[in-house]
């Protein structure tokens, strides 16, 4: 399987990659500008995520809302999200309607301040605090988001702060900001364009070319304040946090080797054997064998600088304390710090991994996300044509490496959850006896 | 959004193209000499391909104060079968670089797998083993149903679920299956033993009344042969009723249902009545007027809430389709202090749409959206899978996706305000709200919506 590639770059630095299948008369958009919450500065955490939100509010020539309305009368499904490198905007419509995407695109990239208003910005405020609530303050576990970043990174490091912003910074937000922050980082030599599906490619390539080739590139991005971590914590770091919850829950962080660097996909395979799915150590040993805990999985974040985060998450079962349960979760990662993993855990994850990466290349939108990555992280969307042979080239010695360098006392740090009038626990009956302290 | 902007850049926006062909996948039915029925679509983009057993024995199967135990069934298939326990049997499907899904919905148990073409003979040899022969190892059923209990504990916490839950409970009549969660209650989950799962599963599990769909890289043949293999000599009675619940409302005049839970910071609205059936005549009609009131983002109840008072991230309008009448709904999140402003407008919303017909924009929007958003719906083998098990779950007719865009497309805007008028009901309503009593209370008397009930978060009227 080998998705075909096609690249060029527009004279005022947008980068854009083109991948034909005529499978199905649909064609996917997609945009990754390289800024995210990252690239905030102090006091206005969670910008970049609103700024988002104003994309979406119009532009010189697209009223209010009428890019939803315009994509979905052409049949089409869009959205955008933001993360702590990046910003991406996507759409995925019937394969003739593709001029007026890009032409929207260009639109916004080109001329958006047009249309920026005060209550424009106002509304987006109170939709994106309702979105906090939603997300975060009135979820259970919900603020591990921004509390797990806060814990692993220090506080002048990028990475640190909340992505969704503090309330009182969201307030502190204004219109003069949207335009600095537009001028700054929506360039054309700060984003780039992928096409996937069904398109005909040198009609394309003239349609980007007449929308985008007249933008024009700002001042340029300052450099981000720098990213440099240790390759290990230095010690355990914990928090705990008392909270509207029923059930203890574990987040366990490890400094880990930066998505796409050789290491890093020993580590992915190593977040693969603890973690993913019901074949997984912690799953089998915690959930099936021992019944401690409800749930258990693991995953990297996928940061590419400074270093990225490999993230146990366990949740217990009720009757179990947070210290019994952060207890047998290090257990489990002590035991594997000291004897390593087997050639059959490797092949097992690795054969998962290769089934999930080939089932989401099937979605055009998702082929474009990836093409877009690779071309933003790497300036190489054919890197997507590699990953399953650079996650088949993983050997239990690899793993092995990264257990022992990273998986160590001194690079642990725990987000622990627990109910904050005590442990629920129940009675054989199976009715709840209450709380105890 | 404004007239003025729209006739300020229609100029310059690019049209489309002539629209190129689509067909949703082609596929074959085939009847094993057993009775198990097969249905495969092959789809040759990439090396791979779902699986999806799709198996009569849904949540309203079963026995008054068992309820849960089509899920509890359907989850225990992969804990052991009697040649191989349960983590083995789990490695066994990992090393094919597949893991299964079993759960059972209302009207059927899902069994699915995705593996890359080399592995799919083994992957479904492997889930045969499983549907015919499932060992349910009485510790696995008692972790399981433990389990279970953890994720109803773990539920009270989460008001998103929690409010769905409890709607649907106030909303249908208490003997109705719909007014008890399809996995079960605590008190329903811990009277089920070994012997009743077993029980059920002779009952429900049978080869005429199971159906293997198979969509992706394979071809029909291949596929009959495999199966073949796997289940030709799987027996058992030919004669399966259907299962049936009531679905009658609980209440036929408003009500207004409290879930108090102290400090939250937004309150979890839930306003609607019993739907209609999935196989109701009204379908296409139903699914049009719901994607202009509160089905799509730039529904009327989206925007009002969301884009033009910032009340919310988000506020939606569904119907729940089962076999059955399944809910109607709207659902959203809102600040606690705009609790009653957004409730407000919501009902001027469902007002609005039963009062006058909707403008031919808003129309043409829903439709074209519905119409043109179709192939994107499809591209995967697991997407397609579960279009051709819902085919067969709701025996629609085998042109139902090759005609579907059809009948969206005919869909007026007087059949909008008739299917409004017939199929919502204001003065039946329920509404249910968690939050903050101390914020909300007071607004919500104030408004007189109906007679009001007061909850804590185990249900219990306070």
């Amino acid at each position: 399987m080998r998705i075909p590639i096609d690249t060029f770059r527009l004279p005022n630095g947008l980068f854009v990659t083109l991948s034909e299948d005529h499978t199905a008369p649909i064609v996917a958009v997609n945009l990754w500008y390289h800024v995210g919450s990252a690239n905030e500065r102090r006091g206005r955490t969670g910008f970049a995520h609103l700024f988002e939100h104003m994309l979406f509010q119009g532009s010189a020539d697209v009223g209010s809302n009428e890019h939803f309305e315009l994509i979905q009368r052409a049949g089409g499904t869009l959205n955008g999200s933001t993360w702590l490198e990046r910003t991406n905007y996507f759409e995925t419509v019937p394969s003739n309607q593709l001029e007026l995407v890009l032409w929207l695109e260009a639109n916004r990239m080109g001329k958006l301040l047009p249309a920026m208003t005060q209550q424009k910005l106002d509304t987006q405020r109170d939709v994106v605090k309702n979105e906090r609530r939603w997300s975060m303050d009135n979820q259970p576990y919900g603020t591990w988001w921004e509390k797990l970043p806060a814990l692993c990174f220090p506080p002048e490091h990028p990475f640190h702060h909340s992505l969704i912003g503090s309330m009182e910074d969201l307030d502190a937000a204004s219109l003069e900001d949207v335009r600095s922050f537009f001028e700054m980082y929506y360039t054309p030599e700060n984003a780039v364009l992928t096409i996937t599906g069904d398109f005909e490619p040198a009609q394309t390539r003239k349609w980007v070319e007449r929308y985008f080739a007249t933008i024009k590139n700002g001042k340029g991005r300052p450099p981000l304040p720098n990213t440099m971590m240790p390759t290990v914590f230095g010690d355990w770091k914990r928090e705990v946090v008392r909270d509207n919850v029923m059930l203890p829950r574990l987040f366990l962080a490890f400094l880990s080797p930066v998505f796409g660097s050789p290491a890093f996909y020993a580590a992915s395979v190593c977040a693969a054997i603890l973690g993913l799915k019901k074949g997984s150590r912690l799953y089998k040993t915690l959930v099936r064998d021992r019944q401690i805990a409800a749930q258990a999985q693991a995953f990297t974040y996928d940061l590419t600088k400074g270093s990225d985060l490999l993230v146990v998450d366990v949740t217990g079962r009720p009757g179990v304390t947070g210290d019994h349960l952060e207890h047998e979760v290090a257990r489990e990662i002590d035991f594997m710090h000291a004897n390593g993993v087997t050639k059959g855990e490797v092949d097992r994850a690795v054969t998962l991994l290769e089934t999930e990466y080939t089932a989401a290349l099937q979605s055009a939108g998702e082929r474009a996300d990836r093409l877009s990555m690779f071309a933003t992280y790497f300036a190489d969307p054919s890197l997507i044509n590699t990953q399953v042979d650079r996650y088949r080239a993983v050997t239990a010695d690899d793993v092995n490496a990264f257990v022992r360098e990273r998986l160590s006392e001194n690079n642990r740090a725990s987000l622990l959850y627990v109910p904050k009038t005590g442990t629920m626990t129940m009675k054989r009956t199976g009715e709840f006896a209450g709380v105890k302290a | 959004m404004t007239a003025g902007a729209e006739t300020r850049s229609a100029r310059k926006r690019p049209g489309p193209l002539p629209s190129r062909p689509y067909q949703f996948p082609r596929f074959e039915r085939r009847r094993l000499s057993n009775g198990l029925q097969l249905v495969v679509a092959p789809v040759r983009k990439l090396p791979i391909a779902t699986v999806i057993a799709l198996i009569e024995a849904g949540s309203v199967c079963g026995f008054r104060g068992q309820e849960g135990i089509a899920r509890l069934t359907a989850e225990l298939l992969l804990e052991g079968t009697e040649s191989c326990e349960g983590a083995e049997l789990v490695e066994r499907f990992e090393r094919l670089g597949t893991s299964v899904e079993a759960s059972a919905d209302w009207d059927g148990t899902i069994v699915t797998l995705t593996a890359l073409r080399e592995n799919i003979g083994p992957a479904i040899k492997l889930l045969g083993e499983v549907l015919r022969a499932p060992a349910f190892p009485e510790r696995e059923v008692e972790r399981l149903k433990a389990e279970r209990l953890a994720e109803l504990l773990k539920l009270r916490a989460e008001p998103r679920g929690l409010a769905d839950e409890m709607f649907t409970r106030v909303l249908y009549e208490p003997t109705s299956r719909f007014a008890t969660p399809e996995g079960g209650t605590e008190e329903s989950v811990t009277a089920i033993t070994r012997e009743d799962v077993r029980r059920f599963y002779d009952w429900r599990y049978q080869p005429a009344g199971t159906t293997l769909v198979i969509a992706g890289d394979i071809t029909a043949d291949e596929a009959e042969r495999i199966a073949e293999d796997t289940f030709a000599d799987w027996t058992g009675g030919d004669d399966l009723d259907l299962c049936k619940s009531s679905d009658a409302p609980a209440r036929t005049t408003r009500a207004l249902h409290v879930v108090s839970k102290p400090d939250a910071k937004q309150s979890e609205v839930r306003l609607g009545n019993v739907g209609l059936p999935r196989r109701h005549p009204d379908y296409y009609a139903a699914v049009v007027m719901n994607a202009v009131l509160g089905g799509l983002f730039t529904s009327r109840i989206n925007l009002n809430l969301r884009e033009k008072h910032g009340y919310t991230y988000g506020a939606f309008s569904h119907f729940d389709w089962r076999r059955q009448a399944g809910p109607f709904m709207v659902s959203t999140a809102v600040q606690s202090e705009s609790t009653v402003a957004a409730i407000e407008e919501v009902l001027v919303e469902i007002d609005r749409i039963r009062a006058k017909e909707v403008r031919s924009e808003e129309l043409s929007l829903a439709t074209s959206y519905l119409d043109g958003v179709f192939p994107i719906r499809y591209e995967t083998t697991d997407a397609i899978a579960g279009a051709l098990a819902t085919l067969v779950q709701y025996e629609l007719a085998d042109d139902f996706y090759d005609t579907y865009r059809t009948h969206i497309r005919a869909v007026t805007t007087a059949d909008v305000l008739r299917i409004a008028r017939e199929h919502i009901h204001p003065p039946a309503m329920q509404m249910l709200v968690l939050g903050d009593p101390e914020t909300v209370l007071g607004p919500l008397e104030a408004l007189r919506f109906g007679p009001l009930t007061m909850y804590d978060i185990e249900g219990r009227v306070v």
